[in-house]
């Protein structure tokens, strides 16, 4: 594992969802913590989030979801990361998303989920203790 | 307010307490060594007269009705008639909305607020392939005139007041609207509500926008000119700061953006040829109660005196309804928390009182179960319960602006007032609002004071009841309101109908004619209302106009 180079973060807002509130505070936190942060903006499309995470090269896909569509994005991103045969990077979500949908999200490979009131330094641990390359 | 003589008594008495103070203190100091509030005002121990003592009453407060409005629109306020209770609502399809409608008006509410999924309020119909996951997800999904028929099906428009938080699409759902009222046989003027139709702050805080900047405002300058003859009694437009709060700002850039945006709506509108007086009293407001009680009213209050030196100075109104700076308000959504989410109660309950002893016109509490999930009928029923106790049991409702007056609340004011209007002179400078948000003025400032607000949470600096003090185990809710994903199919099976149903050749010219319009610089709302009369989609008329107009790029602000 080459650790002279920064960690790299797709920060990220699929679907319509517009509240970037949080992704923005965790954006801001993974930079002061020494990462580097790529922030797509607001309505990405799966496809459009899997083609960055590879033209980026990314560690870490972060995305977050507050309007309820995670139960159909979040298992389409992950479907369309495994068609493209990449299995090393950590995907994490956050937002607004029911306890109860969390154990299928895990499932289909989503690594953790961070709800309301989340620390960001936790997310920060979370990240570098469980890289996968 | 005070003689000099009575002002040197209270000055020397004054010191004398600190004095005597002081020593105190040195053995047994307070809490902290600095108290400020979110907008980084300092808050002093004490508030006396020696802070208003040069306070010139009628030009800073006047009389409730009266200009500037620092202590409310109308003379006798809530004396006179109770706030709109109106609680925003909206999921699934247009029947189960309807339900929650019906529910709430047998419950007491007062006015309707209709609350639209994304793909509605971003202009896509619910077969569109980005609609995946999304139809009916955080609000009622409308797709054409035939489900909005639904949606008021036996509410009679003439009765009841209709919010609709509704922003790049608002011509087109209110089209809708109007074309419900004409199959109820109720005319368009005597229709009263409000559309949102705030695109600025889209840009900036809250992401629902299609068109860029420039046909976006005169989207809305054709709705300001149609409704002033044709909707008289319509808010044409909500100029909200709730969404610049919930994305982080402080009270005071609250204030500051939502007025900076409501000056370039009133620059584009006088530069389209409108009067200012022509359009000015039909726009409204709409603001976010926050936690810090006695900020969030000083916030309130010297909104509305700011906004009313603004039309009289700056714009030369004349009417005294162009002054008067009507709003709603909605509880803090961010504040809500997921842990013992029964404390939210408590907080809905006295941001509420905060916006009622602000004046506000209209009132959403927000349900204690929103940090999870839409609110459970139990949940929004306690919400409007918290706005009837506080209007019949409280007694704040039975003088007009009881904190007016106060030593704290009037400097505080007076400090939300003057650092706003710093803002909006920095905003001036970088050229008004649509410019500061083409460079990412806006959205930074917000950004950096949210990130400085978590940064204090974390720090255990600013306490969060239940989040970082004062936690206990608890197991995760149940039961929570969900929205049946069946429903993006039905939708599409209605659709699917409806086009085989329609005129469709009568479609196409409408759409066409549209798109012409859109070239063009006629008004472009009668030929939307003939689109929607004809049961064009609401897709259909937006990808007609993006065909025109094109899509919004935003910029980046992070790194």
């Amino acid at each position: 594992m080459d650790r002279e180079r920064k960690i790299r973060v797709l920060a990220t807002k699929p679907g319509l969802d517009g509240h970037d509130r949080g992704i923005k505070v965790i954006a801001n936190a993974l930079m002061d913590a020494g990462m580097e942060v790529i922030y797509t903006g607001l309505r990405q499309s799966p496809e459009q989030i899997v083609e960055t995470a590879i033209q980026e090269d990314v560690d870490v896909i972060a995305l977050s979801f507050l309007s309820g569509a995670h139960d159909f994005l979040f298992p389409r991103i992950m479907e369309l990361l495994k068609g493209k045969g990449v299995d090393d990077v950590l995907v994490i979500g956050g937002g607004i998303i029911p306890d109860e949908d969390i154990s299928s999200l895990k499932e289909v490979g989503i690594a953790e989920i961070f709800g309301p009131g989340t620390y960001t330094d936790d997310i920060v641990k979370y990240i570098k203790n469980n890289l996968k390359r | 307010m005070f003689d000099d003589k009575k002002i040197g008594e209270i000055r020397e008495g004054y010191r004398k307490w600190t004095d005597v103070l002081e020593a105190r203190l040195a053995k047994r100091p307070e809490r902290k060594g600095d108290f400020v509030n979110t907008s980084d005002i300092p808050v002093e121990r004490l508030y006396t007269p020696l802070g208003v003592a040069d306070f010139d009453y009628m030009r800073e407060l006047g009389l409730p009705g009266e200009y500037p409005f620092t202590r409310g629109v109308q003379p006798t306020m809530y004396r006179g008639r109770l706030w709109t209770m109106r609680q925003y609502a909206g999921f699934a399809t247009a029947e189960d909305t309807n339900r929650r409608y019906r529910f709430l008006l047998e419950q007491g509410q007062t006015g309707l607020s209709v609350a639209f999924d994304l793909p509605t309020q971003i202009g896509y119909d619910s077969d569109h392939p980005l609609a995946q996951g999304e139809v009916g997800k955080v609000g009622v999904a409308i797709d054409s005139l035939k489900d909005m028929e639904m949606l008021f099906d036996q509410i009679p428009l003439d009765k009841v007041s209709t919010s609709m938080t509704i922003n790049a699409p608002a011509a087109v759902l209110l089209a809708m609207y109007i074309a419900v009222a004409e199959g109820q046989r109720v005319s368009s003027k005597e229709l009263r509500g409000t559309i949102q139709n705030d695109i600025l702050k889209e840009y900036s805080a809250r992401g629902t926008y299609i068109f860029p900047p420039k046909p976006s405002m005169r989207i809305i300058t054709d709705i300001f000119s149609f409704c002033s003859r044709e909707v008289p009694q319509w808010n044409t437009i909500s100029i909200s700061g709730y969404h610049i709060r919930e994305a982080g700002s402080t009270a005071v850039q609250e204030v500051a953006f939502t007025l900076a945006n409501g000056i370039a709506y009133v620059e584009a509108a006088i530069s389209a040829g409108l009067d200012v007086d022509e359009f000015a009293p039909r726009l409204s407001f709409f603001f976010n109660a926050h936690l810090d009680f006695l900020e969030e009213i000083a916030k309130f209050r010297a909104a509305r005196r700011l906004w009313a030196r603004i039309m009289r100075e700056r714009f030369k109104a004349k009417d005294p309804r162009s002054m008067m700076m009507r709003f709603h308000t909605q509880t803090a959504g961010c504040t809500l928390t997921a842990q013992q989410p029964k404390n939210n109660i408590v907080r809905v309950a006295f941001q509420a009182l905060s916006a009622v002893l602000g004046g506000t016109q209209s009132l959403h509490t927000n349900s204690m179960d929103e940090a999870f999930c839409l609110p459970s009928e139990e949940a929004v029923q306690i919400a409007l319960r918290t706005q009837q106790l506080i209007a019949y049991e409280s007694g704040a409702t039975d003088t007009v602006d009881p904190l007016g007056g106060s030593y704290y609340i009037e400097e505080l004011t007076k400090e939300v007032f003057g650092r706003a209007q710093d803002y909006i002179d920095k905003i001036d400078e970088l050229g008004g609002a649509v410019s500061a948000v083409e460079k990412g003025f806006i959205q930074r400032e917000i950004q950096d004071s949210a990130y400085r607000y978590q940064r204090e949470i974390e720090k255990g600096e600013r306490v969060v009841v239940g989040v970082n003090r004062f936690q206990v185990e608890e197991e995760s809710p149940k039961d929570l309101l969900r929205v049946d994903p069946s429903v993006r199919v039905s939708q599409m099976e209605r659709l699917k109908r409806l086009k085989s149903e329609r005129d469709s050749r009568r479609v196409k010219d409408i759409v066409s004619g549209l798109k012409k319009a859109a070239q063009g610089n006629d008004n472009l709302m009668p030929i939307i209302l003939d689109a929607v009369r004809a049961y064009a989609t609401l897709g259909e008329i937006c990808d007609a106009l993006r065909g025109v107009f094109g899509e919004y790029q935003p910029v980046s602000t992070i790194g």
